[in-house]
């Protein structure tokens, strides 16, 4: 099994006809992605790489029974791209674009809750569940099917710790890149609650930053709720307070979201922190080895 | 962004929240003119740099008479200011905000930021005005109260009086409170703030309830919606090394380090920066090249690292997803050749085509380092600092 994506997933790109959207479309479906309908305000009725492209994600749910939407539209509508997304009654919603307003966000936020649907990002690489389907911009060929959950809120630095999972011969059951921006639709705690009740799940590995207490309170969930191995890293031990290291979210303000804070935090909940980013793959290894789940 | 007080206090006065009468100077000419507009005969000489602490640092001062606004402008135009703010190599001063002296009989805080764990815009109070408020929340959080605003909402009625009754404020300042709340947090929402502080918020002798001091920043995404305050930006303010590197869509942080680095995503880059410190190195910046690592953008990186005299080797970690590693190494390749580096690099291209990545890399006749791995990374740095 896996979260969130797999097999069954029937994805909407909106923003399909743009140069992101395109690109990165045509890496979807190579990697297996069922894309079933693209959405461009305007262009309805065309057709874009043999998909059939509408003007509403409405439209592209009733259809073509889209009950996935990736969004690829520029900064300034995207907030109302995840709007129409969730109006529409699409299950998960991936919002890969940069640079949304904070202020947007926390409307859209509160929408997208009550809705019922989940939104992944924005500001983020995607999710992927290896050997089945990737929603978002992630390179597939680095990632193996497995049994190891990854979240992250970073791009790259996701990418490292799955090619040194992959290298272990250790595959990922979904790896989730939550976003870097202050206010993201799902939080570390909620994938690790999916990932906990994943039984095809057996070790996750966190990946955190500086900026805010999302890591914190995953920590106090995991100290509560969860028996699997999970190995944590936190980026920006070396970061100066009050300087937004390139994402929106990653910044110490207010003497808040050092990364000693979070380690601390973590490590109380026995979680595996480790100290080098070097360290993330054999450090997972030797805890599915410990707990006898490899 | 960041914007001057005297910026901050133009925007509340848009939005009805009550300030002290003030003018901004740039010369001592100017100063006084601000003091003759002004009127009255006790005027405040206040220095405008992006940084707090600027009183105890020397660059507020209050002065009685127009010869001595002149006396303190000239002072203070041009002085180099240190604060716990600017680090010890300070700013120089080069604006000036000269406004009414006012009798203060009572100094509280006020600040509305987005609070992340809620998600929701924050408003905070506290009675403890002019303290640092990260101070208090640490020593007395029970002295800070807190209102958070629905989304697409506003401070209600109801939630300004909760907090102007925290204030302790009373009759005719009640009222002002009350109003002073609601056009403050007006002012926040509708600018896109990302901060809104008025540290302190002061009460006057004559019941007057004002911004002594504002400080306000705005979400940089949000920036393309209000050209008029992106024309606040004072670039003087900046590092100019960033100020550069932004021009080439180059996130670029200067750090004290000996380390410079390059890599690609915001994460990975402050993870290449962690592992520097490990190897026994010192980050001498935070580099993001973004997704498009070509010849131009590590050329444009190159330059700005190296500006900066301190470093003394280079650590290249691209992780090329979508980006091929082949196309990166030529650009560095190229890039080190058009630049005079004089410094050791070490290169770690990892992902799509690293094999060739690194034949090309060993093939050229320039001496880098090329690591395998992360780790092989950090120990390839820590050996040419050792050399």
């Amino acid at each position: 099994m896996s979260i969130l994506v797999d097999e069954k997933t029937r994805l909407v790109v909106q923003g399909i006809t743009g140069g992101e959207g395109s690109f990165h479309t045509a890496q979807m479906k190579e990697y297996g992605t069922n894309v079933v309908a693209g959405v461009t305000p305007g262009k309805g009725g065309t057709t874009h790489d043999g998909i059939p492209v509408y003007n509403t994600v409405e439209e592209a749910v009733k259809k073509e029974g889209a009950n996935a939407s990736v969004i690829f539209v520029p900064a300034a509508f995207a907030a109302d791209a995840v709007l129409e997304a969730t109006a529409a009654g699409v299950d998960l919603v991936v919002c890969i674009t940069e640079g949304i307003p904070a202020g947007d966000m926390t409307r859209v936020y509160d929408v997208v809750k009550d809705s019922g649907a989940t939104l992944v990002g924005p500001n983020c690489p995607g999710v992927i569940s290896p050997g089945k389907a990737k929603i978002g911009i992630m390179p597939g060929f680095i990632h193996k099917p497995g049994s190891v959950g990854v979240v992250s809120r970073s791009g790259t630095l996701t990418y490292e710790a799955v090619k040194q999972l992959t290298d272990l011969k250790i595959g990922q059951s979904t790896c989730v890149g939550i976003g870097g921006d202050p206010i993201v639709g799902s939080s570390f705690t909620d994938v690790i609650a999916m990932f906990n009740d994943d039984p095809d799940t057996k070790g996750i590995v966190m990946i955190g930053e500086i900026g805010g207490t999302a890591e914190e309170e995953a920590a106090e969930f995991v100290k509560a709720h969860v028996d699997k191995p999970v190995v944590g890293f936190i980026a920006g031990r070396t970061a100066p307070p009050g300087r937004r290291m390139g994402h929106a979210g990653a910044i110490i303000s207010g003497g808040k979201g050092t990364a000693e804070d979070k380690m601390k935090a973590m490590k109380a909940a026995n979680i595996k922190v480790v100290e080098s980013p070097a360290e993330i793959g054999v450090t997972m290894k030797a805890a599915l080895e410990e707990a006898g789940a490899l | 962004m960041k914007i001057h007080e005297y910026q901050a206090k133009e925007i509340l006065r848009q939005f009805n929240v009550a300030t002290p009468e003030g003018v901004p100077a740039f010369t001592a000419d100017e100063a006084v003119d601000a003091a003759k507009k002004i009127g009255g005969d006790v005027w405040v000489v206040k220095a405008q740099i992006h940084a707090g602490g600027r009183g105890k640092g020397g660059g507020v001062k209050i002065a009685k008479s127009r010869d001595e606004v002149r006396e303190l402008a000239d002072q203070i135009l041009g002085m180099n200011l240190v604060t716990h703010q600017t680090g010890p190599e300070g700013k120089t001063v080069k604006r000036l905000l000269i406004e009414q002296g006012v009798n203060i009989d009572r100094e509280l805080y006020v600040g509305v930021t987005l609070d992340r764990a809620a998600k929701r815009n924050t408003m905070m109070v506290s009675t403890e005005g002019g303290m640092e408020i990260e101070k208090v929340a640490e020593e007395t959080p029970e002295k800070i109260v807190k209102e958070s605003v629905t989304p697409g909402g506003t401070l209600e009625a109801y939630q300004a009086r909760k907090l102007a009754y925290a204030l302790g404020l009373e009759g005719a300042a009640f009222k002002k409170g009350v109003k002073f709340l609601q056009a403050l947090y007006e002012a926040y929402v509708s600018t896109d703030a990302s901060l809104a502080e008025i540290n302190p918020l002061v009460v006057t002798k004559e019941g007057d309830v004002m911004a002594l001091d504002a400080k306000m920043n705005f979400d940089d995404n949000a920036l393309f919606r209000h050209p008029d305050i992106l024309d606040y930006r004072d670039v003087d303010e900046e590092d100019p090394l960033e100020v550069e590197a932004s021009k080439s869509d180059l996130n670029y942080i200067k750090l004290d380090g000996n380390v410079g680095c390059m890599v690609n995503g915001a994460g990975l880059a402050m993870a290449t920066m962690d592992i520097i410190k490990l190897a026994g190195g010192e980050p001498a910046n935070f580099l993001d090249v973004g997704g498009g690592a070509n010849k131009e953008t590590v050329a444009e990186g190159f330059k700005i690292i190296l500006a900066d005299d301190n470093v003394k080797a280079l650590l290249v970690n691209i992780f090329g997803g979508i980006v091929r590693c082949d196309r990166v190494a030529q650009g560095v390749i190229d890039a080190a050749k058009e630049t005079n580096v004089g410094v050791p690099i070490v290169v770690r291209l990892e992902g799509t085509n690293a094999e060739e990545a690194a034949d090309l890399l060993n093939a050229s006749d320039l001496s880098f380092e090329v690591a395998s791995s992360l780790q092989d990374a950090a120990g390839k740095v820590t050996g040419v600092l050792n050399r």
